[in-house]
């Protein structure tokens, strides 16, 4: 291991990937910032330019966006109450009342701070778990896979879209539909292609992220009227105030960042949950382990309020890429994209590439790291400056959106048809949005599709056609039976709970 | 059983799972392919019966909070004009280059979303474009497709 860490900071410390970090934090913390632009939309937007690179520049510096954008939501939760991201919702609860209070800066210090201690947990679990995990997966087998793939798309449909459970398992069959277009990997027989030589290799992943993210975000900003950049005229960008942490407060932050950690890093593990959950059990942890009189301040600029979600959405990046690097299946919407990138790499995560990619294995880890000792030294002094793309005007932000959307697939293709395709696909993603159709399932159908398809064609041919494999193996019916009970809770509590 | 948006969108997803199901059955497999458990149009078709499934549920199962957007508080002017406007953009680019499409598509969006301060929409067009070509093409050696800049001699 100790070896594979040296490879992986070799690596991540060359100039050029350095540079990369830095460059990737920078704009993750901006996309990230504006209000709607995750980053998802921001990973999306980096794809066609790491294509330049090679594989580990490139999933470095997506890494430095991934951090950067979750930084860059946080800001925005603190400063203007209008989280770029659900998972930093539960920081704007004692953040803004913080920044309200002219402790902007400090709020911003607090979070930093608690996001690179949560990070850095989370790395060295990270460090320990995916090796170990890696060799325990090469057990698995493709009913075990193909399984883990469907478990992984019913929680996902289940935890990240609160109430919509039927709506994002429609969405999920959409994005295989959609993986299902194009020439079969095996008999190159053309399956829903319409004759059209523009369909014969399937629809791009870069498309399809970019038009159901940033292209539909963009559109639909402009459809409900809504305005990201409203609330910073409000406030002052430039007088954030002082980013120093008191003793005190430091002690404070020392208590619940261990416990926020670990309980970020497992909720990070599993398939669905993700950062949004996790931050927001940390923050019902924390307000049962605190003292009666600061429990009061929970709401109110809490210290402990603002450090535990920040501290396990953190933790909760850093465990998501267990299922991605050990297993090959994302848990989440986010690495979801990094999968899809990964493949366009002609990279296959999982137990695998512990042992046939060790530089890209570790130096993605490593520059997870980097990159938050990067969003610590430059991005927190350098806030007041970043907070102002906050005041740039829609009428220039949804342009260049627009423009980075079409450019991407353009500088991929050369091809028309892929334009109009990513047009069409963005129409339809808007009007899908309007009534809440999650899109993160769509897009980890679409990564998985490929995958799920090939386990079941293997799970079957082994059993003869009998789909005896669901069942057959301890592991496989323990994962079914983990899907069944989702499922069955799910529209059970979809339509019989009254609350 | 009340009719709303979201049961309508689901009756069209039936209708498309159900297109997209009848067009996975005409797929066409080899002749040894025909009767094994697996080829190319067995996950299609599962797909296809999964989404009948899930939008028939939705559509049959009551909403507890049903989505109401009203269309007066929409912006559809603006949003169809961005639409065409890209659907322009996307014909254009391969025919008449890179920077003068781009330029253009970024003049008329700044402009349609209502921005009318000449001397940002300038600058926020063609010497951006000029820059980021320049970026991509000049620096990090990405290929730019420009005929025009091409016929110039600008751009080699």
């Amino acid at each position: 291991m100790i070896e594979g860490i040296l490879i992986g900071l070799k690596t991540a410390l060359s100039f050029q990937n350095l540079l990369m970090v830095m460059i990737g934090c920078f704009a993750g913390t901006i996309i990230g910032m504006l209000p709607g632009l995750g980053p998802m939309t921001a990973i999306a937007l980096m794809i066609p330019i790491t294509y330049g690179f090679d594989p580990a520049t490139g999933l470095i510096l997506m890494a430095g966006v991934y951090y950067g954008a979750v930084f860059g939501g946080s800001t925005s939760s603190i400063l203007i109450n209008a989280p770029g991201v659900p998972g930093t919702v539960a920081t704007s609860f004692d953040g803004y009342p913080m920044a309200q209070q002219g402790k902007a800066g400090k709020a911003l210090a607090i979070a930093a701070y608690s996001s690179f201690a949560g990070g850095t947990i989370a790395a060295i679990f990270l460090l320990i778990a995916a090796p170990s995990l890696s060799k325990v997966s090469l057990s698995f087998r493709s009913p075990d896979y193909f399984g883990l793939m469907i478990l992984g798309l019913t929680a996902v449909a289940a935890f990240s879209s609160k109430g919509n459970f039927l709506k994002a398992m429609m969405m999920c069959v959409l994005g295989l539909m959609l993986a299902s277009v194009g020439q079969d990997t095996l008999s190159d027989i053309p399956r829903f292609t319409f004759n059209t030589m523009n369909l014969s290799d399937g629809i791009s992943f870069v498309l399809v992220v970019m038009a159901t993210f940033a292209m539909s975000e963009a559109l639909t900003i402009i459809l409900k009227k809504n305005d990201p950049t409203k609330a910073a005229k409000q406030i002052s960008l430039t007088d954030l105030g002082s980013i120093k942490v008191s003793k005190e407060e430091t002690k404070q932050m020392a208590k619940t960042i261990p416990r926020s950690s670990i309980l970020g890093f497992i909720v990070g593990v599993l398939p669905g949950a993700g950062a949004t959950i996790a931050s927001f059990l940390a923050y019902g942890m924390e307000r049962n382990f605190v003292s009666d009189e600061e429990k009061e301040k929970f709401g109110k600029g809490s210290v402990q309020g603002l450090s535990a979600p920040e501290t396990a959405n953190n933790a909760a990046c850093s465990g998501a890429f267990v299922p991605l690097l050990t297993l090959g299946i994302p848990g989440s919407g986010t690495t979801a994209v990094m999968l899809g990138a990964l493949l366009g790499f002609g990279i296959q995560p999982g137990p695998r590439l512990y042992e046939t990619n060790p530089e890209i294995f570790w130096s993605v880890i490593m520059s997870m790291y980097i990159g938050m000792v990067v969003l610590l030294i430059l991005n927190l002094p350098l806030i007041p400056y970043i907070a102002r793309i906050l005041a740039v005007p829609r009428t220039f932000l949804i342009p260049m959106i627009l423009f980075f959307s079409v450019t991407g697939i353009y500088l991929m293709s050369f091809n028309n048809f892929d334009i109009f395709l990513m047009i069409g696909i963005a129409v339809v993603a808007t009007i899908l949005r309007l009534y809440d159709f999650p899109m993160p399932p769509l897009i980890l159908a679409f990564v998985l599709g490929g995958l799920m398809e090939e386990n079941l064609r293997r799970s079957l041919l082994i059993s003869d056609g009998s789909w005896s494999f669901l069942w057959d193996r301890p592991l496989t019916l323990c994962i079914m039976i983990s899907i069944i009970i989702i499922v069955s809770w799910q529209i059970y509590k979809s339509f019989f709970q009254k609350n | 059983m009340k009719i709303n948006s979201v049961k309508i969108i689901s009756l069209l997803f039936f209708v498309l799972s159900a297109f997209y199901l009848y067009t996975a059955h005409q797929i066409q497999v080899f002749a040894f392919d025909e009767g094994a458990p697996f080829n190319a149009k067995t996950f299609p078709i599962y797909l296809g019966y999964a989404g009948m499934f899930f939008a028939g549920l939705k559509i049959v199962l009551p909403d507890r909070k049903p989505i109401e957007v009203n269309p007066t508080h929409l912006e559809f002017k603006k949003t169809i004009l961005l639409v065409v406007t890209m659907i322009i953009y996307g014909a254009t680019i391969l025919k008449v280059g890179f920077f003068l499409s781009t330029s253009l598509f970024l003049v008329f969006s700044y402009y349609f979303l209502g921005e009318r301060r000449w001397k940002y929409i300038i600058i926020f067009s063609f010497p951006f474009v000029a820059i980021f070509m320049y970026l991509l093409h000049g620096l990090l050696a990405v290929y730019l497709r420009d005929p025009l800049l091409k016929y110039i001699g600008i751009m080699g």
